[in-house]
């Protein structure tokens, strides 16, 4: 069953001069669906020194607790900084390609 | 309201003076000629402490526009002046000012575009940005051009959008003319202090400033801005007569000089106007029915009202002092002819492209342009678009 649509703003609901108003509204809007490559976490060789986490120029390394539980995939853009920062020998996060990732169903 | 002061004072100074009085938060700019002075005169009253303005030097027209855009978006009251190849270089910045809705005002002193290089007098540094959004005041003299830099404040903030006054390269920028200074205080308070609904640097409440506008929304962000261009026709309007009522200097859209009762009419913008206005009362004393409208607003362009003014007449000359490059008439006479046409009106109508590079136009051109109009209404064939005073 098709689904309906929600009706988008007319020109003069919207705020004016192209403004958002509120903070935040990155969150709104996923931007990492365009990947060639996504990291994957290996859980028990990371060490959660939160490297990663500071490198990640999307904030998209989810942290809980002090602990690294993985990637927040809807703005991560896959550019592989946290795998390449990743102190740990052997390292903790590997990088996939999506195609790869989508065959076992990871997606 | 207290008295109104006296002064000689040349354009650049008469604008300069009226951003002291103003007193914005921030300026940046980078110098050009003929509009330096206003700048640099105003950078003068920064350093001896007469206004509390932040001054950014830049390295660029580009970058002067851009760090007005950012203090404008803060939350500033913003103001910058410039000419010819620096408002060019502005012109990406000009369309994110108005598209942003940030009432930053300009001062343009109008100057010839390169190429070939040329430093002095005519409009197409301003008719080439005519499509960025901005609201375009023309002034005929430098008592116009103080007068519209107080104005042009309230029309930016009231309708927010920016705002471009003009002055004639030269003519008016370095004429210098009596002229009525409003007290300090009047100023200020017919000004108001600036209370931008949003801003930047208001950390209550966050706003995104110039995010991506895709498929989705950016028509209806444009659909937006058309209409406050509209609507600050309503603006312009509303200010000019703020301001009649305490200077008894009114504005409006337009000027008509001996019109209502004329047959046959000039349109002109800018210096050309008051040469003009002496050609007409010649004329008028020989007891011909000659006229003149001076457009002030030129953006948004007052298309009705202009073709209400120019019904009765019999024959029209639009002056206009740059050139199209559309291989027919220059821009203002197109603005004209649209306006005429949208009323059924056709009537003789002969384009004057003149002054181009600076070129003088003197009282025997403009007798000239009557005497033509003269000739047409008798039945002469006149070529619809002339270069007055080219050397054939």
């Amino acid at each position: 069953m098709a689904t309906k649509k929600p009706v988008k703003p007319g020109w003069k609901e919207l705020p004016e001069g192209d403004l958002i108003i509120g903070g935040g509204t990155a969150k709104e809007f996923k931007t990492g669906d365009w990947r060639s490559k996504r990291p994957v976490l290996i859980p028990e060789k990371c060490i959660s020194c939160l490297t990663c986490w500071i490198y990640c120029p999307d904030s998209a390394v989810i942290v809980k607790d002090g602990k690294v539980v993985g990637f927040d995939y809807d703005h991560c853009k896959g550019c592989g900084i946290c795998a390449h920062e990743c102190p740990v020998k052997g390292k903790a996060i590997n990088m996939i390609s999506e195609r790869e990732a989508k065959k076992e169903g990871k997606v | 309201m207290g008295t109104s002061n006296v002064v000689a004072r040349t354009g650049n100074e008469a604008m300069a003076e009226a951003m002291r009085q103003i007193d914005p938060d921030v300026v940046a700019a980078y110098p050009i000629t003929p509009a330096t002075e206003v700048v640099q005169i105003f950078a003068g009253f920064v350093a001896d402490g007469l206004v509390k303005t932040e001054f950014v030097p830049v390295e660029s027209e580009h970058s002067a526009m851009s760090a007005c855009i950012g203090a404008s978006a803060a939350g500033g009251r913003t103001m910058t002046g410039t000419s010819s190849q620096g408002l060019a270089l502005m012109a990406e910045m000009l369309y994110i000012a108005s598209g942003l809705r940030l009432p930053i005002v300009l001062a343009d002193v109008n100057r010839a575009l390169s190429s070939p290089i040329n430093i002095h007098c005519d409009h197409s540094d301003t008719m080439m940005v005519k499509e960025s959004g901005w609201v375009q005041i023309f002034s005929e003299n430098a008592q116009e051009a103080y007068d519209n830099m107080v104005q042009a404040v309230k029309i930016a903030e009231t309708s927010k959008l920016p705002v471009v006054v003009t002055t004639d390269g030269f003519i008016i920028s370095h004429g210098m003319e009596r002229i009525e200074i409003l007290p300090d205080e009047d100023v200020k308070k017919f000004v108001g202090e600036y209370k931008p609904e949003n801003y930047l640097l208001n950390i209550e409440k966050p706003i995104t400033v110039g995010a991506l506008d895709l498929t989705d929304y950016y028509f209806e962000h444009k659909r937006q801005q058309i209409e406050a261009l509209k609507d600050s026709k309503s603006v312009v309007i509303s200010v000019g007569k703020d301001f009649e009522a305490k200077t008894g200097r009114g504005y409006g859209f337009f000027e008509k000089y001996k019109l209502d009762d004329a047959e046959y009419a000039i349109v002109a913008m800018g210096s050309t106007a008051g040469t003009s206005k002496v050609v007409i009362d010649d004329l008028r004393a020989k007891g011909l029915k000659v006229g003149l409208l001076k457009p002030r607003l030129f953006r948004p362009f007052p298309k009705d009202e202009i073709a209400q003014a120019l019904k009765d007449l019999k024959a029209i000359a639009v002056m206009d002092r740059s050139d199209s490059m559309n291989g027919n008439e220059g821009p203002l006479c197109l603005e004209i002819k649209a306006a005429l046409y949208d009323k059924g009106l056709n009537k003789i109508l002969i384009n004057y492209i003149y002054g181009l590079g600076g070129r003088e136009i003197k009282i025997d051109d403009i007798e000239k342009v009557y005497g033509d109009l003269a000739d047409a209404l008798k039945g002469k064939k006149i070529d619809k678009v002339n270069y007055l005073g080219v050397r054939e």
